[in-house]
């Protein structure tokens, strides 16, 4: 082959991104590296919501420290938005070619060893999807609030919100679906990127599963707080 | 005794029936006579005597060495690959473990990349196709060289000799729920890459096989671990996290095909 014939060749090949994100392997380690940074806000953002319990006052002020400088509540607003876009696409594109991988289902099929979290990934996903929609509609935005919406009064707006039933079962069902979510996902994110040992995977298995549990009860506290007067404006 | 003679149990069987490729395929219900000392396969070997004997079309499945270690055989034995049993393929599977009275539904492995060529025979091309994208490594011919003149680590050499277990049958795929291939090339591209031996297409190798996974319609890995759960050769699902570090580093070190050409 003369140099000219496989520099065309080359020329037109796909670029090194694009064939790691055509892979299955390259799309899940996307998918691991947009989940540590989802993973690490969703604690963030409980820990500090959580200051909902030290005083309204302190977290009404926590709210208006995180809007003080619009250059950087717009950099982490892009940065999750991104976060979220790769992890959602390329988590549908995986199901949809998973779906085309075995055209014709088992008449039964025996699960051995996959947790019920493992196998449900995607209803979870989006599950969790649509509410953080409704979610920012609800308390960022605050068109679809029960109730007056008042910008940045963080613990008000919580406080309104959840004295109506609806928001406080959706946040609820979402909580769960979220605990389901980061049970498989905190463990297999370690797998994807290649971070795995024998010795350490029941640890990572057992780390996955408290780190779950923790955050949905912590977040579905927060409902359940205000229902039973615990917080009150 | 029954009257064919085999005696013990009856069983009941729903066994996916089809032509050939291009044939929809159903189910159909046998009854078979066998006994506990019989394997699963010769309990179809019973099973296609009588259909013989009718004039019917015997029942297609795959065997060849009937020891379990060719990677032949297979099938899905209710929901199961290679039967309720795991860790070893079905020619190892004995009507010992089932009862009189049983009703079993066997199917071929289901995945794109295995279509059925008839009954429970599916061809596995794919396959050998993935290991011929990168299962070799470059070596000295000639003479026999000097044995300890590459020196390999027990432990590199007890996690290549656990992935080298893979006898290639399928099952990994036919038990995932995403149909993916990742414990089967993953066990390949460990056996060879933890090897000194192994080294230079290390990172060429991971990208071509995996590359050639994905394009012969395999799905994705979740970890899961059902995988694992029935491979016959007790491959362990850390190879695919093995896998996913090597194709990470060669997707990173991957330099252009212009800058490493060297001429053409």
């Amino acid at each position: 082959m003369s140099v000219t014939t496989k520099d065309a060749v080359i020329a037109s090949g796909p670029s090194r991104l694009s064939l790691f994100w055509m892979s299955t392997v390259g799309k899940k380690v996307l998918m691991a590296l947009s989940g540590i940074i989802l993973f690490a806000y969703v604690v963030a953002h409980m820990l500090g919501n959580m200051q909902l319990y030290l005083g309204i006052e302190l977290i009404n002020g926590y709210a208006r420290l995180l809007h003080l400088n619009q250059g950087f509540l717009w950099s982490a607003r892009i940065v999750l938005l991104v976060a979220v876009g790769v992890h959602a696409i390329a988590g549908i594109e995986l199901w949809i070619n998973k779906r085309e991988a075995r055209p014709i289902p088992y008449r039964s099929k025996e699960n051995i060893q996959a947790t019920t979290a493992s196998r449900t990934m995607i209803l979870t996903g989006v599950i969790i999807a649509a509410f953080i929609v409704y979610h920012v509609l609800d308390l960022t935005v605050g068109v679809a609030h029960a109730g007056p919406y008042v910008h940045l009064e963080a613990a008000g707006n919580l406080i309104t919100g959840f004295s109506h039933p609806l928001p406080v079962v959706l946040y609820i069902v979402a909580m769960i679906a979220l605990g389901f979510h980061l049970w498989h996902g905190v463990y297999s994110m370690f797998g994807s990127l290649g971070l795995s040992h024998p010795r350490y995977t029941v640890g990572v298995k057992r780390l996955a599963a408290l780190a779950a549990t923790l955050i949905a009860l912590g977040n579905i506290s927060f409902p359940v707080a205000v229902l039973t007067g615990l917080v009150h404006g | 005794m029954s009257a064919n003679g085999h005696g013990g149990m009856k069983l009941t069987l729903d066994i996916w029936r089809q032509k050939n490729a291009s044939d929809p395929g159903r189910f159909v219900r046998y009854q078979v006579a066998a006994n506990e000392h019989m394997s699963f396969l010769e309990m179809l070997d019973v099973l296609n005597q009588d259909l013989i004997t009718k004039g019917e079309e015997p029942l297609a499945f795959d065997s060849d060495c009937r020891e379990g270690i060719c990677g032949m055989c297979g099938f899905v034995i209710n929901g199961s690959p290679h039967g309720p049993t795991h860790g070893a393929t079905v020619c190892q599977l004995h009507m010992r473990f089932f009862k009189d009275g049983d009703s079993l539904t066997l199917e071929p492995w289901r995945a794109k990349a295995f279509p059925i060529l008839k009954d429970l025979v599916v061809n596995r091309a794919a396959l050998d196709r993935i290991i011929q994208a990168g299962g070799y490594i470059s070596t000295r011919t000639g003479s026999a060289p000097e044995a300890n003149s590459i020196l390999v680590p027990k432990e590199s050499s007890d996690i290549a000799m656990e992935a080298a277990a893979c006898i290639g049958c399928g099952a990994c795929v036919a038990a995932c729920p995403n149909a993916s291939a990742h414990l089967f090339t993953s066990a390949k591209i460990t056996h060879l890459g933890v090897l000194p031996q192994g080294q230079p297409e290390r990172y060429t190798r991971v990208l071509d096989m995996m590359n050639q996974t994905t394009a012969e319609g395999f799905g994705h890995c979740t970890l899961m671990g059902e995988c694992e759960a029935v491979c016959p050769g007790h491959v362990s699902l850390e190879v695919i996290p093995r896998m996913n570090a090597d194709f990470f580093k060669g997707s990173l070190k991957k330099r252009d095909p212009k800058a490493v050409a060297g001429g053409a």
